[in-house]
């Protein structure tokens, strides 16, 4: 069954994917759980999302467009990517999820995908 | 008001076990005596601070949920003779406020525990049923969704009422098995809490403390069962290194580097008590080799140094009894030390590479080993493995600092 862990971070975790100082342990962390992730055969898509003011939000009402700028909510913690795995129950899906690095700065939301 | 409230909460704590198993074993039906208990302590909040707190607040919870349970037996038509039955079953032992309640609470443990029972709720259903632990704390202690957890929680119970399973020690013939799974259940408990060592997040804080409380509960009830000794002592070795386990800037600290004067001395000389009094039966079993081998760490504390051929021999002795996961990269880690990391190594690649998909401990050590063999590119593609794979934040600072050593 396919899961989306959908991933939260916080402002500052945002700033560390930049930040000379703490961008190698940031990404490095990424990169080592869409590592173990691939090598456990689970992992079947995902991607990194810029931060949030890169959004850009639109909705259409009677006719009219509205374009704003900027994520479509405004939370402390904002989406920053997302895996898509293939793992055979919820349970597995959540101890995957709790090894995201995200879990212990922001939060991670595991949803599982409609079969389409 | 809050002295009651104090009472109320106190003799909820104490005796909640006690309460559930009495009236469970009577009712035969767990979750109507929890049901039943709730109601009687939301009760005792209302009138205590009224009319005070009764001499034994047990017998009046008590009194107070076998009525509930009859009530909810004549609300729900039960056969005026199954009623009858029943409430000369709960009058036989109740009533007089001198009697004292027999503990209960092993048959309890071993309902729980029961193989009609699937394995994955049996430490969920002990930790409700005997502590009272609300199903959403037990759910993040497992990382399993609240909803789940309850739902899991209420069917088991449905399980135990509808199949008769019965409320009693088992017979001597099946009791080693039946000792096991409950020994296995509570060990399950501890475990959750081991990887969260800071306990920043109370969330997460795992269930140490509650499964300890059962260690030693079990080991009072089955004097004449070793491997409840083990298992206790086993917790104790364990729990007594959990100051240790980060030094002051929260930084993960490794065993062998651990700052021994930070372990707890009680916790210590409790469980060298209780692995003691395991020996003194001469039934070795896979619990008190597990606390044997930890024993042996804390030696260190003594000596300052560790017998790392004497952990070895202790592990192969345990592979033998039970050859898990953990215990073949703990044989292989105790062999690095004693032996060197080629024989360690080879101990690793013989485990299947499936197994270890997702087992952060055998890339940590993989990665040790071949960083101490002069394999950088190697060591480092484990320790990566190892990050992914760790859920703790301090863990993977640990570990990333060892890749970046690896060259």
């Amino acid at each position: 069954m396919k899961y989306t862990i959908l991933i939260y971070e916080s402002d500052t975790d945002f700033k560390a994917r930049t930040d000379e100082a703490r961008k190698a342990a940031y990404w490095g962390a990424y990169r080592a759980y869409t590592t173990a992730l691939r090598e456990a055969g689970v992992m079947t898509g995902g991607a990194p999302l810029q931060p949030s003011h890169a959004g850009t939000t639109l909705r259409q009402r009677d006719g009219k467009r509205h374009v704003q700028d900027g994520p479509y909510a405004d939370t402390k913690e904002q989406l920053g990517g997302f895996y898509e795995i293939d793992v055979p129950d919820l349970d597995t899906a959540l101890s995957w999820a709790a090894r995201c690095p995200a879990a212990s700065s922001g939060a991670v939301e595991v949803r599982p995908n409609l079969p389409m | 008001m809050s002295a009651a409230h104090d009472a109320a909460a106190l003799a909820a704590r104490g005796a909640y076990g006690r309460l559930v198993a009495w009236l469970a074993a009577r009712w035969r039906d767990v979750a109507a005596a929890e049901d039943a208990l709730g109601d009687a302590l939301l009760a005792a909040l209302e009138t205590w601070p009224r009319d005070g707190v009764p001499d034994r607040p047990e017998a009046w919870l008590y009194a107070a949920a076998r009525r509930r349970l009859l009530d909810a037996a004549r609300r729900a038509g039960v056969r005026a003779g199954a009623a009858a039955d029943l409430r000369i079953a709960m009058d036989e032992t109740a009533g007089a406020p001198q009697t004292i309640f027999p503990d209960e609470r092993l048959k309890l443990l071993f309902v729980c525990a029961h193989p009609a029972i699937d394995e994955t709720v049996r430490t969920p259903l002990m930790l409700q049923a005997v502590l009272g632990l609300d199903a959403a704390r037990i759910a993040a202690a497992f990382v399993v969704a609240p909803a789940t957890m309850g739902q899991r929680l209420v069917r088991a119970k449905a399980k135990i009422r509808d199949a008769g399973i019965r409320f009693e020690v088992p017979e001597a013939r099946e009791l080693p098995d039946r000792v096991e799974a409950v020994l296995d259940a509570v060990y399950a408990a501890y475990g959750t809490g081991w990887e969260d060592v800071a306990g920043a997040d109370p969330r997460r804080r795992g269930l140490a403390e509650e499964a300890i409380f059962l260690g030693r509960l079990i080991a009072r009830l089955l004097p004449d069962e070793p491997e409840a000794l083990g298992l206790l002592a086993l917790m104790l070795h364990c729990e007594a290194r959990r100051a240790a386990r980060r030094d002051a800037a929260g930084r993960y600290v490794p065993l062998s580097e651990q700052d021994t004067a930070r372990w707890s001395r009680p916790m210590l000389e409790e469980a060298e008590r209780s692995l003691e009094a395991a020996a003194a039966h001469a039934a070795p079993g896979r619990f008190q080799l597990e606390a044997a081998i930890q024993s042996a760490h804390a030696q260190r504390a003594l000596t300052g140094h560790t017998d790392w051929d004497a952990i070895a021999l202790l592990y192969e002795w345990l592979l033998r009894l039970a050859p898990t996961l953990g215990a073949r990269v703990g044989h292989a880690a105790a062999l690095a030390e004693a032996r060197g990391a080629v024989p360690a190594l080879a101990v690793l690649d013989e485990i299947s590479h499936g197994d270890v998909a997702s087992y952060q401990p055998y890339w940590a050590l993989r990665g040790h080993l071949l960083a101490a063999l002069g394999r950088g590119a190697d060591a480092r593609d484990a320790y990566t493995r190892a990050i992914g794979l760790s859920e703790d934040p301090a863990a993977r600072d640990f570990l990333r600092a060892r890749a970046d050593a690896a060259g």
